[in-house]
């Protein structure tokens, strides 16, 4: 990650007056400029920052941080409590209007995601909440934006409004809605065009819409990425419109995404959902808490957890741990986990969603590459029933004749034998201690990285 | 004030409406940037550590960027001290000629490395940047020159982008050499190189799918669009352009620095510069990587795309500043 976490930064601080004995008060505001970059280089709005310094500033005094032995985890604690108290606490869910249908409006500037939005959207309400989406196409100024999301329609099989781009997106909406009603569709997606929030034309059109179709929610779609000037942004819409909801996109980057706080601070509205990828699917519920530690680069794992739950068989784990402990480990069983561990996603979005990864020597800079797991199962494919199962088995010419196979060099396959046998052995004393780990807390189970 | 006199001689020898473009479409940006600015100096009577403190918030609110606004303050601190200057009157034009220099690092800088024969253009940067309504006008652009143009649908992502781009390639009047969608992006580069040289054209326009940075998948496959292109024609790509929104914060930095490692960038187009962002992530990416910015993104015509001048970019940011030295010049 290009920056350090709140966590690191203060380590320097703290080392510096480390063998003070005491914390000093002149010492504190040193910790708080440190908060403030911090937040500051996560794009957090500058005057949001300096709210949120005063009321940490003020419980850190409040508070016996002076007394305490470890004033710098102390911080930290009370700026992710501020953080998440500011986040707001809920996840909250969208709305549902008393009367069928529920119109949603999707505003925004250009490029923030609209569209790819109103797909996602349209495919979890349909798969999460059993509805039936009609998504409308209000977008008829960007070239080929109705377009766009016809495609998406056809993508996931469901239909979109559209009469071209020589109606008023007024008239469009006002059409749309007359249809959703004779189709009985119970909810109605309006994807309107970007639109600069100082342009006074076009944010009138927004106006008129929603005099129209009295939308029971109006989303604003905000760009992860965007900087200071999220606030502005922001504001603007709100004013004018009065948004319900906050949808962040491209979150899937490595942006630090200080702007949910910035403009969550602004508008006071909760942030719905998190655009988390490029495919339809990829549209989740926003948590507040996690985007806290996010902010302050202290990793999400929970999102890792969760991650691991979802891809990893429960019986088949155990059935592994087994395997391990008792030393019965296969070159079989080691392609599962490949596998398995591939269904969660890019290895390095992995690695950056572990706490203290861009700490560790050596995993910092590594380009976690995909293409050598490729590598790696091509050559346990090229084995042998037998060979799998006893690697001891492989001498010179097998190992020639796996080379061949897989495409790769002799020396890639005795590399992979190599760090095999080793990772069996440490897996051995891993799953040991493990087993003692349990006995007192009950620990994760069955959540094994073989190789990391 | 010397400073000023030059850059308006400077500015004067240009053709008016690019001058007013830039002031046009920096209004937005120069009305609070300024307008901060100026408020700063008449709240702030003496050159003291709060006025840095707030001088500080100004440009960060302008995304300028941690590091650089800290190695900036250090500078003008420096200078304040050299100079014996205590009052906040006489510390702006040094503000405002600390921020050109950062700038303008050398003459001719944003222009592009055109060919002889045919020149290849490569647009890659992150979802939703406009690289392919940037494309559109650049197409328009070289039209203008007179030049014969061929656009690449390398898009072959994004639900409707090819179709976006034969909007523009009609609006243009630009031939598009496209495949369906799915299919490989490198293979659409390889054909559209040989229809490009069939056709004699002059600059060969690659429009790429957004990509976002820390994808290593994305990023290989875009290694590979180079990859083939290099293969067809040895020294192109002859320029990358990285599109980057004006709106983003600090994440800029680490697009740019990404995307030069598998792509070598060899300029920046910056848009969205119309809106209220301040576009100050133009001085933390000079500063940082030393990419220059060719082109900026000034609205949402045809003819909204301009070649990047720090000495226009300075005069629209500080035209306010300007008028006040030249009143107080009259005065003289």
């Amino acid at each position: 990650m290009a920056f350090e976490g709140l966590a690191e930064r203060l380590q320097g601080t703290l080392n510096k007056i480390r063998g003070k004995g005491k914390v000093s008060e002149q010492d504190v505001k040193v910790m708080m400029r440190e908060v403030r970059l911090a937040l500051l280089e996560a794009d957090v709005n500058f005057k949001v920052v300096k709210d949120f310094i005063a009321r940490v500033k003020e419980r850190a005094v409040g508070s016996d941080v002076f007394e305490s032995l470890t004033p710098g985890q102390q911080i930290i604690k009370i700026v992710n409590e501020e953080l998440t108290a500011l986040m707001g606490g809920e996840q909250s869910k969208i709305a549902v209007a008393q009367k069928s249908p529920t119109v949603v409006m999707m505003v925004g500037l250009q490029g923030a995601g609209k569209t790819t939005t109103t797909g996602k959207l349209a495919n979890h309400l349909r798969k999460k909440h059993n509805r039936n989406p009609l998504m409308v196409a209000a977008d008829i100024y960007r070239p080929a934006a109705i377009k766009q999301l016809e495609t998406l329609g056809k993508q996931l099989n469901m239909p979109v409004f559209s009469m071209g781009d020589q109606v008023s997106p007024v008239e469009i909406a006002k059409e749309a809605l007359a249809k959703a009603k004779e189709d009985h569709h119970d909810y109605v997606l309006i994807d309107t065009a970007g639109r600069l929030h100082v342009d006074e034309e076009l944010m009138g059109e927004l106006d008129e819409i929603k005099e129209l179709a009295k939308p029971d929610e109006i989303l604003l779609v905000v760009d992860a990425m965007t900087g200071q000037d999220a606030v502005n942004v922001a504001e603007s819409f709100n004013e004018r419109l009065g948004i319900t909801g906050v949808v962040l996109t491209k979150l899937d980057g490595d942006t630090r995404g200080g702007a949910a706080l910035s403009v969550k601070a602004v508008t006071d509205t909760p942030i719905k959902f998190a655009g988390m990828g490029e495919k339809v699917d990829q549209l989740e519920p926003f948590h507040p808490d996690r985007m806290a530690s996010r902010i302050l680069g202290m990793g999400d794992v929970l999102t890792l957890i969760e991650k691991a739950q979802t891809n990893v068989d429960e019986a088949r784990a155990k059935e592994l741990e087994r395997k391990m402990r008792t030393n019965e480990l296969t070159f079989d069983d080691f392609l599962e986990q490949l596998g398995q561990v591939r269904n969660m996603g890019p290895l390095d979005e992995l690695l950056n969603m572990m706490p203290g990864a861009g700490k560790m020597k050596g995993l910092k800079n590594v380009q976690v590459d995909d293409k050598q797991i490729g590598q790696i199962e091509a050559i346990v494919r090229s084995m042998t029933k037998a060979e799998k199962e006893d690697p001891s088995i492989l001498n010179a010419n097998r190992r020639r004749r796996i080379a061949k196979g897989s495409g790769t060099t002799i020396q890639e396959v005795n590399r992979l034998i190599k760090q095999f046998g080793e990772m069996k052995k440490m897996m051995k004393q891993m799953s040991g201690m493990q087993q003692k780990g349990k006995k007192k807390k009950g620990g994760l189970g069955g959540m094994k990285f073989p190789f990391m | 004030m010397s400073f000023f006199k030059k850059l308006k001689e400077k500015i004067t020898t240009q053709t008016d409406s690019v001058t007013t473009k830039f002031k046009d479409g920096l209004t937005k940006t120069r009305d609070s940037f300024v307008g901060q600015m100026n408020e700063l100096v008449k709240n702030y009577r003496s050159v003291d550590e709060e006025f840095f403190e707030e001088l500080e918030d100004i440009l960060i609110s302008a995304d300028v960027g941690v590091h650089t606004v800290m190695d900036l303050i250090d500078e003008l601190k420096d200078e304040a001290r050299r100079r014996n200057i205590k009052d906040a009157k006489d510390i702006q034009p040094v503000i405002s000629e600390k921020l050109a220099e950062m700038l303008q690092k050398s003459e001719n800088e944003s222009a592009l490395n055109m060919q002889e024969t045919m020149t290849v253009i490569l647009f890659v940067g992150v979802n939703g940047v406009g690289k392919t309504t940037t494309i559109g006008k650049m197409a328009h652009r070289f039209k203008q020159e007179g030049k014969s143009v061929v656009m690449a649908a390398g898009d072959t992502f994004r639900a409707g982008a090819i179709e976006q781009l034969e909007v523009w390639g009609e609006r243009v009047g630009v031939d598009v050499i496209k495949q369906q969608a799915g299919s490989d992006p490198a293979a659409v580069m390889f054909d559209a190189i040989q229809a490009a040289k069939s056709r004699k054209a002059d600059v060969l326009l690659c429009d790429t799918a957004g990509r976002l940075q820390n994808k290593v998948n994305l990023m290989n496959e875009l290694e590979k669009v180079k990859r083939v292109i290099s293969r067809e024609i040895p020294d192109a790509p002859h320029e990358v352009l990285l599109v980057l929104d004006a709106t983003t914060g600090q994440n800029a930095m680490s697009q740019a620095k990404t995307f030069s490692k598998t792509t070598d960038v060899s300029g920046i187009v910056l848009t969205k510069l119309d809106g209220t962002a301040k576009g100050g992530i133009v001085l933390a990416i000079r500063n940082e990587l030393d990419i220059p910015v060719k082109f900026v993104g000034l609205g949402e015509g045809m003819d909204d795309l301009q070649e990047f001048e720090a000495d226009q970019y300075v005069h629209g940011l500080f035209a306010d500043v300007l008028q006040e030295a030249e009143e107080l010049a009259e005065e003289d």
